[in-house]
């Protein structure tokens, strides 16, 4: 693929660069005052125009929240976070625009400079078939969606979840907090209780999605949290491909991000969920950089359905996800392929979970971890087989690769299984890029590193190719700023 | 004019002292074949002038073309000219061998300061270059040297001098595991090669391989050190006599 050279184009791009994302907007901002408590999830509550129903399902949330503690069983390490310090809502302050024309100009640039089309014009000019719409969120709301007319015509619903609250009451009564309840877990409660926007996708019955669709998460203002809540719902035989995306400003301060994501596909329905994940991951030093501690999970509840999470994780200081599917509907099929790379003082402790209910279920799993630096790199997954599961397939393959000797890998694999007709594979590697491989490369004229690059890249083929092309050149571009630095 | 001068080259590898002073002049144009016995050096010689890690050179000189070559990275030194064939060619899982030559010929094509090559002109180049080597063009679909056989592996080392045109090639036994179709293949590479532009050192433990290509010199290394040189017939004397005679004569 071509796109090595490019990679190579990024890297000597930034090399006195590091973070490119990493600037800030200046933009008058609305916060709400710092810390966590019933006035906070009431006036969040108050500045969306929320219906009755939400604020009583969110102070519910708080309650739960409130009796849990924060997990401690992930292979990572910080500081006490204090909950009291941080705003749970930040917003521009203008009015938000009722069409692209009247949006800020000031965050126009900012997306332009971040490479994210929010000019439906500027994306139509691409080639065809490269459309893409965009939801982009800003600190804690959508500034901006594009495409929705062409969406609106072949039915699917594509929009900030905040508006579909008031847009679409019963379809998001119905599905929200049914694949991740709010009492989840400890950040999936915080996040139902406080979260402020966010997308919302709805593809109905028989409608292949004519376009990918993607959010594009930005944090900008200090001391704050982002809490999105993202909810995809395929109905039966619906299609569609979802990106999401995120940067943050370089900060000395660790910032949270604790999302939460749900799907929900239909008989027959495909939900393609890929994510490019590039939050600050702090300096070389370890100083800063985003907690990125997200619950994401998918239902399969129809038969043949299918779900299949796609991640590249370059970013954050901390990354503890496991984007999980309950495969509940018979044949239905699960995926989770994954690229997880940590550089410096980056710790990630990530993978899946495929929970098999229905009979002839499957799931594939093949995840790769980078680590370079003095990262720690943890493939968690669990594989659970129910005792109507009969003939349940899973396949999962863990590759770690080792860039220099003061990083980690680990691996930790759960296999449960409750019939007995089912199988389940595991098979994992782990592996140092080799001084042959470098030196064959450089023995043909590729720099040392380009040679990393170039054996990483190949190592990570079998992720990228499941993104969607011109995502897989980012990948490939971001993976080369991530592993900056790290040999020689 | 001698495109290689090494004068007095010695080497070791984790303290032990391999090479013990070696002087070869390799004229422009010229191919010169290096024999000798296992553990003579010969390895170690071609991984010395192509600057692999862990050989350490603790004296003499090379220069290539009137430049120091001891003092380069191995990526200048390949775009320098110098084109290392592996002894034993190197995996890369998931990297594509079209994408790896391409790279490799623009990172070259680069560092002197040439065009990069664009996909449509190095596909036509390359398949040019497998027609005259009797390979297929599914060669460039699958990654680079996973799941080729002894043969093809040494084939694709061929192929890939073939593209990128070094003025120095050395040939690390890459006539060892071959049979003697993929021998006559890639002596034919080589001997498309030759010209007033083109010069090489062939190592090789085998006198076999000479006899497709005919060297201009041979030298015998033994012990680390070059201890008879001649022309062709030298390695032909050689293959009657072995080398037990050779290195108690140098002794």
């Amino acid at each position: 693929m071509p796109a090595v050279a490019e990679t190579i184009e990024t890297v000597s791009a930034v090399t006195e660069g590091g973070y490119k994302w990493g600037f800030e907007t200046e933009i008058e901002t609305e916060l709400a005052p710092k810390g966590l408590s019933e006035e906070t999830i009431r006036l969040i509550s108050a500045r969306k125009e929320e219906p009755e129903w939400l604020l009583a399902w969110r102070l519910k949330a708080f309650a739960a929240w409130q009796t849990m503690t924060e997990p401690h069983w992930a292979r990572v390490a910080h500081p006490p976070i204090d909950y009291q310090d941080i705003h749970y809502y930040a917003a521009p302050r203008k009015k938000t625009p009722k069409s692209l024309a009247e949006v800020d100009p000031e965050l126009l640039r900012t997306y332009e400079k971040l490479g994210i089309p929010l000019s439906e014009r500027a994306a139509l000019a691409g080639v065809e078939g490269g459309q893409v719409a965009v939801d982009a969120v800003f600190d804690s709301v959508s500034v901006a969606t594009t495409f929705r007319e062409t969406l609106a015509k072949a039915g699917v619903i594509f929009c900030p979840i905040s508006e579909a609250v008031r847009e679409h009451p019963e379809l998001v009564r119905r599905y929200l907090g049914s694949v991740v309840p709010a009492g989840d877990n400890f950040f999936a409660a915080l996040n139902s209780a406080v979260f402020t926007d966010g997308s919302f996708v709805f593809v109905p019955r028989g409608v292949r999605c004519p376009m990918e669709l993607s959010t594009y998460f930005r944090i900008n203002a200090r001391s704050t949290g982002q809490f999105e809540r993202t909810l995809i719902i395929a109905e039966d035989n619906a299609y569609v491909s979802y990106l999401e995306g995120c940067t943050a400003p370089m900060r000395d301060e660790n910032q949270l991000h604790a999302a939460v994501v749900e799907l929900v596909a239909l008989n027959e329905a495909e939900i393609k969920y890929s994510t490019v994940q590039n939050w600050y991951p702090g300096d070389a030093e370890g100083r800063g950089g985003i907690y990125n501690f997200v619950t994401k999970r998918g239902a399969c509840r129809g038969r043949r359905s299918k779900i299949s999470w796609t991640q590249v994780e370059t970013g954050s200081a901390i990354t503890w996800k496991y984007p999980s599917c309950i495969l509940q509907g018979e044949g239905s099929h699960g995926a989770f392929y994954s690229v997880a790379v940590t550089n410096n003082h980056q710790q990630a402790d990530t993978g899946t979970k495929m929970i098999h209910i229905g009979a002839n279920t499957s799931s594939t799993i093949v995840s790769k971890g980078i680590s370079a630096g003095r990262s720690n790199n943890t493939y968690r997954g669990l594989v659970r087989i129910m005792p109507k599961a009969a003939n349940a397939r899973n396949f999962t393959q863990c590759d770690s690769l080792l860039i220099g000797d003061k990083c980690g890998a680990h691996t930790v694999p759960y296999i449960e299984s409750r019939n007995a007709t089912a199988r389940v594979e595991h098979e994992a590697t782990t592996s140092k890029i080799a001084e042959d491989q470098l030196f064959y490369c450089r023995s043909r004229g590729l720099s040392e590193e380009d040679s990393v690059n170039l054996i990483v890249n190949g190592f990570c083929r079998e992720v990228f190719k499941e993104l969607p092309m011109e995502f897989a050149v980012e990948a490939q571009k971001l993976l080369a700023v991530s592993l900056e630095g790290s040999v020689g | 004019m001698a495109l290689l001068e090494i004068e007095g080259l010695c080497a070791e590898v984790e303290g032990k002292p391999i090479l013990r002073g070696i002087d070869l002049a390799l004229p422009i144009g010229e191919v010169h074949a290096i024999m000798g016995p296992n553990g003579s050096g010969k390895s170690t010689l071609a991984y010395v002038l192509s600057g692999r890690e862990g050989y350490t050179v603790t004296g003499g000189s090379v220069r290539f073309a009137g430049q120091d070559l001891l003092a380069m990275e191995p990526e200048e030194r390949a775009a320098a000219g110098l084109f290392l064939a592996f002894q034993y060619p190197v995996e890369l899982p998931g990297v594509g061998n079209a994408n790896f030559l391409r790279t490799a010929l623009n990172a070259v094509r680069r560092a002197r300061g040439e065009k990069e090559i664009d996909a449509i002109n190095f596909l036509k180049e390359a398949r040019a270059a497998l027609r005259r080597l009797s390979m297929a063009d599914e060669m460039l679909k699958r990654n680079v040297n996973v799941g080729f056989s002894g043969g093809e592996k040494k084939r694709n080392e061929v192929f890939q001098m073939a593209l990128l045109k070094p003025r120095l090639a050395i040939l690390d036994e890459t006539d060892s595991g071959l049979d003697i179709d993929a021998l006559k293949i890639v002596a034919e590479g080589v001997n498309a090669l030759r010209g007033k532009d083109f010069s090489a050192l062939v190592i090789t433990h085998y006198q076999r391989l000479l006899d497709h290509i005919v060297p201009d010199r041979v030298h015998v290394l033994s012990a680390g050190r070059i201890v008879r040189s001649g022309g062709p017939e030298l390695a032909k004397a050689l293959e009657a006599s072995g080398y037990a005679g050779l290195a108690a004569e140098a002794a």
